[in-house]
């Protein structure tokens, strides 16, 4: 294949990929903290306060604007790169490449898929509520009251082993796409880029590990 | 030492191609992986077969012509080396090396075990230069640059364009080869003057001839026979930010 398959350089691609993955990484965050509240044992009371303020603050509101388009970007991006490398070899190895390389970094595009089909359930079980698609079940006051969904949804173990190995898979990704980013937007340094690869792999695990604690609270610890 | 050698024979880039095997007697561990070849060549020649085309030039590991896919290995299993300079000795007695050409739809094959590389030509002919005033040759301190500079860019200028980057990659992407011969102009004075064109250029050749992109995966860095670092990728991807957002109107 010569021509590329948007009309974008490999190296604007590569920026737009970094940036956009960047963001994805902030809004873990930003969603890992309101998550953690749902562990505060007060009956949802503060994560509901927070979903209130996200939901009604207006910045937010833009800002979810920008999140979509990450999102869309950094899936249309990767799903592009995937098939553009295919074409660039057409005949394989017959012997596989031994060349050492990082697992993780290896299997982007895998981990990409997984994580792709948990936020489709995820959306279908909170966002498309909020949006009316879905009607609200019986055991949630309003489209936005997502504490009792969650509760319901973690207490179901399928629910909650389908989400830890998601997020597992997250981490992979994540351990190699925090360094991988600021190596996209040519931010390398003899001295810190060792420190962005060593808090890279914090980040991956506390993501990781982060939200993987919530369904395992729903299950063994959660009362009433 | 006695070989199995499996090996990728492909009559030209139109043919399809195929392993064939061939049992190799008494070689020496001194010899390179090259002159192993001569000697399977010799003999095949003597019992009038096809010998095996694969390209060789200075055969001390700097002139880049060389480059073989060996056991899974852009170079075979030694780091740092390039196929001239892989020594038998790295090999166990009566192992099965199993011999294939660089795979890219950047690099055709043209023959067995020969690629063509013009590819990596082209993109220099982008941009890969410096205008320089013909005459007698300029006085060498002219302009003063730091030695840890001038280190930094004779790492970068080691690049042998061999393609072993290309091979080793899981995206057959040309990245480290373009990066190197970018950072090689773009971190001294005498490389200033068409540095936004340059590297606007050249990644524009490299995506023109359907190198895969990169993922930053490593494996360049990894296979490269001269150790090239991906921090010149790095270097790159700032060359072509800074090209993009500060251009240059004429």
């Amino acid at each position: 294949m010569k021509k590329p398959i948007i009309n974008l350089s490999s190296l604007s691609q590569k920026y737009f990929m970094a940036l956009a993955g960047m963001f994805l990484m902030l809004f873990l965050v930003s969603h890992l903290i309101t998550n953690l509240l749902l562990l505060a044992g007060d009956g949802g009371t503060a994560f509901r306060n927070a979903v209130n303020f996200l939901t009604e603050n207006p910045v937010i509101k833009i800002t979810e604007y920008v999140l979509f388009a990450a999102f869309l970007v950094h899936i249309i991006l990767g799903v592009l790169l995937q098939i553009h490398n295919y074409y660039a070899r057409p005949v394989k190895y017959r012997t596989p490449l031994k060349t050492e390389t990082s697992a993780f970094s290896r299997y982007m595009f895998h981990t990409g898929v997984i994580i792709f089909i948990f936020l489709v359930i995820h959306l279908v079980n909170f966002f498309f509520i909020r949006l009316g698609i879905i009607p609200v079940p019986e055991y949630a006051a309003d489209r936005h009251d997502f504490y009792p969904i969650a509760v319901v949804l973690f207490q179901n173990p399928w629910y909650s082993l389908l989400y830890i190995v998601s997020f597992v898979f997250l981490g992979f990704h994540l351990k190699h796409a925090f360094q991988s980013a600021f190596q996209s937007l040519g931010l390398n340094h003899t001295k810190y880029t060792p420190a962005i690869k060593v808090i890279g792999t914090i980040y991956a695990i506390v993501i990781s590990v982060g939200f993987s604690v919530i369904p395992l609270y729903f299950l063994f610890f959660h009362t009433g | 030492m006695d070989f199995t050698l499996k090996i990728w024979r492909q009559e030209n880039a139109s043919s399809k191609g195929s392993f064939k095997t061939y049992p190799l007697k008494d070689v020496s561990p001194e010899m390179s992986f090259l002159e192993m070849l001569d000697y399977l060549n010799n003999q095949l020649i003597s019992k009038g077969e096809e010998p095996v085309t694969f390209e060789h030039d200075c055969r001390e590991g700097i002139c880049g012509t060389c480059g073989l896919y060996i056991n899974g290995r852009p170079h075979g299993p030694a780091r740092n080396t390039t196929t001239c300079e892989l020594h038998m000795r790295e090999f166990k007695d009566g192992a099965t090396i199993v011999v294939e050409p660089w795979r890219a739809s950047a690099f055709p094959v043209i023959k067995d075990l020969a690629v063509d590389r013009s590819s990596f030509e082209r993109i220099m002919q982008a941009g890969g230069f410096v205008n320089v005033n013909v005459g007698t040759a300029p006085d060498a301190n002219a302009i003063p640059i730091g030695k840890l500079i001038a280190d930094k860019v004779f790492d970068a200028a080691t690049c042998i364009g061999c393609g072993a980057c290309v091979a080793a990659c899981k995206n057959s992407s040309a990245m480290l080869f373009a990066a190197a011969k970018i950072a090689q102009y773009a971190m001294i004075p005498q490389g200033q003057v068409e540095a936004k064109e340059r590297v606007d250029k050249m990644v524009k050749q490299m995506d023109a001839e359907g190198f895969g992109f990169c993922s930053n995966t490593y494996g360049c860095e990894f296979d490269c026979p001269k150790g090239i670092s991906v921090d010149f990728i790095a270097l790159m991807n700032r060359e072509f930010f800074s090209s993009k957002v500060c251009k240059h109107k004429e």
